[in-house]
């Protein structure tokens, strides 16, 4: 009964192209942000530093890769290789330029990644599908080889690890060991929301239908005139900056240092699966994929004892840690079952049933 | 709507010349010395029985080949080697025999998609999807509704392409291609599998194009029926030759067509 289309007529076409064309979308939106920044003074350290700055994380990488393979179609597993030009590239700028704040250097070092990024785009022109994720593995390993074998990007630092120097934002630590968890997730849920508004409005306008005419029907798309090699140089560019920007949140707000293992192989899979189950082409996806494939497991670890518990049977933290591993894959292949498009499918099911509740249709 | 403006080129003009092209495919020849003209504001059908090239010469007409001998004349000007992208750009549209719309975008989204190549707002405002984008945006919009309006198509503005019936996938395949504004609109097998009234609609739409915005229109099609009834000229092709080119019913008494059409007694 809240959630109804009927009476909310468009006069303009502003209007009627508005992302969230729903009243009530607009009002749940407004309400799920206000809840993401009163979590900041409400929930406890690990709630925060566990949970939501990596999820965050996640989410922002996911979108990026599904910039790339869910609305352009190009699969990728150079992800981590390009999470960790970010993060290289922000440790070398705040290191080299330690006046200009690290904000700033951020949202510069996704471009060092874009470029990359776009670099090993070029093959895109010619191959697609999975001789195209071949080749965007050679960028993984190769890149990653960089990080291991050049000193310079730690600055000849003998662990060969990044280090998060003390920066502050307005005099607050925002990265260092003094950052508190609660500064730290106000700048990565800040960052994340003003990158996730640009993604939504790339992919609703003209860019997003060019990306979505490629990878729907190449062919038809370039009698079009669409140039396909600049759209998915695009498409690879945007996609590695926003990884990029994640990789370097990824070490700097969230682990505090890393080292190059971080960006490994796994990590490329791990956000793969993320955008695969979140729903390919689908921004909210992004943050469903990121939710299940990491928040659900911390979950799982916490509420399984909290079930045996009243029974009186303790359970040995290895047996929960094998339940964990059995209940997620089960949960990600029920899903992909039920919905192979994705959780963004199901939450887009749910809600045009909810438009017409209680009536069927 | 408006049609596109092009001073240099009168009704009647020659818009897109043919000459002596062949196409080969290693061993393969798919066609031997063609020649015909396309004049301007005229509909001009290619016809001929299975396999007789005239997808094939479509392909070289919008770049996707490139003959491997002859030339094409666009506008008085031959045509280099190109991608398909810039014959396009070059104001040649065309709609595709299977169905080639994006699937899972709405028919407004499809029919905005065919304008891509009209707008030009930068990247910068693309971002934000405010100032110059979004003024772009509705500009265009304005110009898609009208489309939409034209095919009467109205009722499924919203809805994923994928979903809709055959017949309305090519009406908004003929909008995707309508929306480029194009000089000369290539239709490769517009009423294949449609029935009676759909075949009806859609002829309706192609005379309305034709005369109102005064575009060129080249078509590809089975039913003699409606090519008879459409095209001002038919060129016939056959085993990739050309074998008759006049008005249809110089076409239609021709005794190489009737013998390609229904073979020949031996």
């Amino acid at each position: 009964m809240l959630y109804r289309e009927a009476g909310q007529f468009k006069t303009t076409y502003v209007a009627d192209s508005a992302i969230f064309p729903l009243r009530e979308d607009r009002i749940g939106l407004a309400i799920i942000i206000l809840g993401a920044y009163a979590l900041a003074f409400l929930g406890n350290s690990f709630l925060l530093q566990a949970v939501m700055i990596p999820f965050l994380v996640f989410s922002l990488a996911a979108i990026g890769l599904n910039i790339l393979t869910g609305y352009t179609g190009l699969l990728s597993l150079g992800t981590g290789a390009f999470m960790g030009v970010g993060a290289y590239a922000c440790y070398k700028l705040m290191t080299a330029f330690p006046g200009v704040n690290v904000i700033v250097w951020i949202f510069v070092s996704g471009f060092f990644s874009a470029a990359i990024g776009a670099l090993f785009g070029l093959p895109s022109l010619r191959i697609k599908g999975f001789y195209l994720a071949v080749a965007t593995l050679a960028a993984q390993f190769f890149l990653q080889w960089c990080f291991i074998r050049i000193p310079w990007l730690v600055n000849y630092n003998v662990s060969g690890a990044l280090d998060a120097p003390l920066r502050t934002l307005f005099g607050i630590p925002i990265i260092g060991p003094n950052a508190t968890p609660q500064t730290r997730y106000l700048v990565v849920l800040t960052i994340v929301i003003v990158l996730t508004w640009i993604a939504s409005n790339l992919v609703h306008g003209r860019i997003g239908r060019m990306w979505i005419a490629i990878r729907d029907m190449d062919l038809a798309a370039e009698l079009m005139g669409i140039r396909p090699l600049q759209t998915k140089l695009l498409a690879f560019a945007v996609s590695s900056y926003y990884c990029g920007v994640a990789g370097a949140l990824l070490v700097f707000l969230w682990y505090g240092g890393a080292e190059y293992d971080v960006f490994n192989i796994n990590q490329s899979f791990f956000i793969l699966f993320m955008v695969i189950i979140g729903g390919l082409g689908s921004l909210i996806g992004s943050f469903f994929g990121a939710a299940l494939i990491f928040i659900l497991p911390i979950v799982l670890g916490i509420v399984l004892p909290a079930m045996f518990e009243p029974f009186g049977i303790s359970v040995a933290a290895d047996v929960i840690e094998h339940l964990r591993f059995m209940i997620v894959g089960a949960l990600i292949i029920f899903f992909l079952i039920v919905e192979p498009h994705g959780l963004a499918r199901l939450w887009q099911i749910g809600k045009q049933k909810l438009l017409v509740w209680p009536f069927p249709y | 709507m408006r049609a596109p403006d092009n001073p240099l080129l009168a009704k009647g003009d020659v818009l897109l010349a043919v000459d002596n092209v062949s196409l080969g495919f290693g061993g393969v020849k798919a066609l031997t010395d063609v020649s015909f003209d396309i004049r301007k504001s005229e509909i001009r059908a290619i016809i001929g029985p299975n396999g007789a090239g005239k997808t094939s010469m479509l392909n070289c007409i919008n770049g996707f080949y490139y003959p491997t001998e002859g030339r094409i004349t666009f506008k008085g000007v031959k045509r280099p080697k190109m991608r398909p992208y810039v014959a396009a750009r070059g104001g040649i549209a065309r709609t595709f025999q299977n169905v080639a719309l994006f699937k899972s975008m709405s028919t407004l989204d499809n029919i905005m998609a065919g304008r891509s190549i009209k707008m030009h707002s930068n990247f910068f405002w693309q971002l934000f999807r405010h100032g110059p984008a979004m003024k772009e945006e509705v500009e265009h919009r304005r110009f898609v509704e009208e489309i939409i309006d034209f095919l009467e198509i109205q009722h499924i503005r919203k809805t994923p392409v994928g979903r809709l019936p055959y017949g309305l996938q090519k009406r908004v395949e003929l909008g995707r291609a309508l929306a480029m504004e194009p000089e000369l609109l290539l239709l490769d097998e517009p009423m294949a599998g449609m029935n009676l009234e759909e075949k009806e609609d859609m002829s309706r739409f192609i005379l309305e194009v034709n005369q109102q915005y005064g575009t060129t229109i080249a078509l590809i099609e089975h039913d003699m029926g409606v090519v008879m009834d459409l095209s001002d000229r038919v060129v016939v092709l056959e085993y990739g030759r050309k074998i008759a080119d006049g008005t249809p019913a110089a076409v239609k008494g021709d005794q190489r067509v009737i013998d390609a059409y229904l073979g020949v007694a031996h």
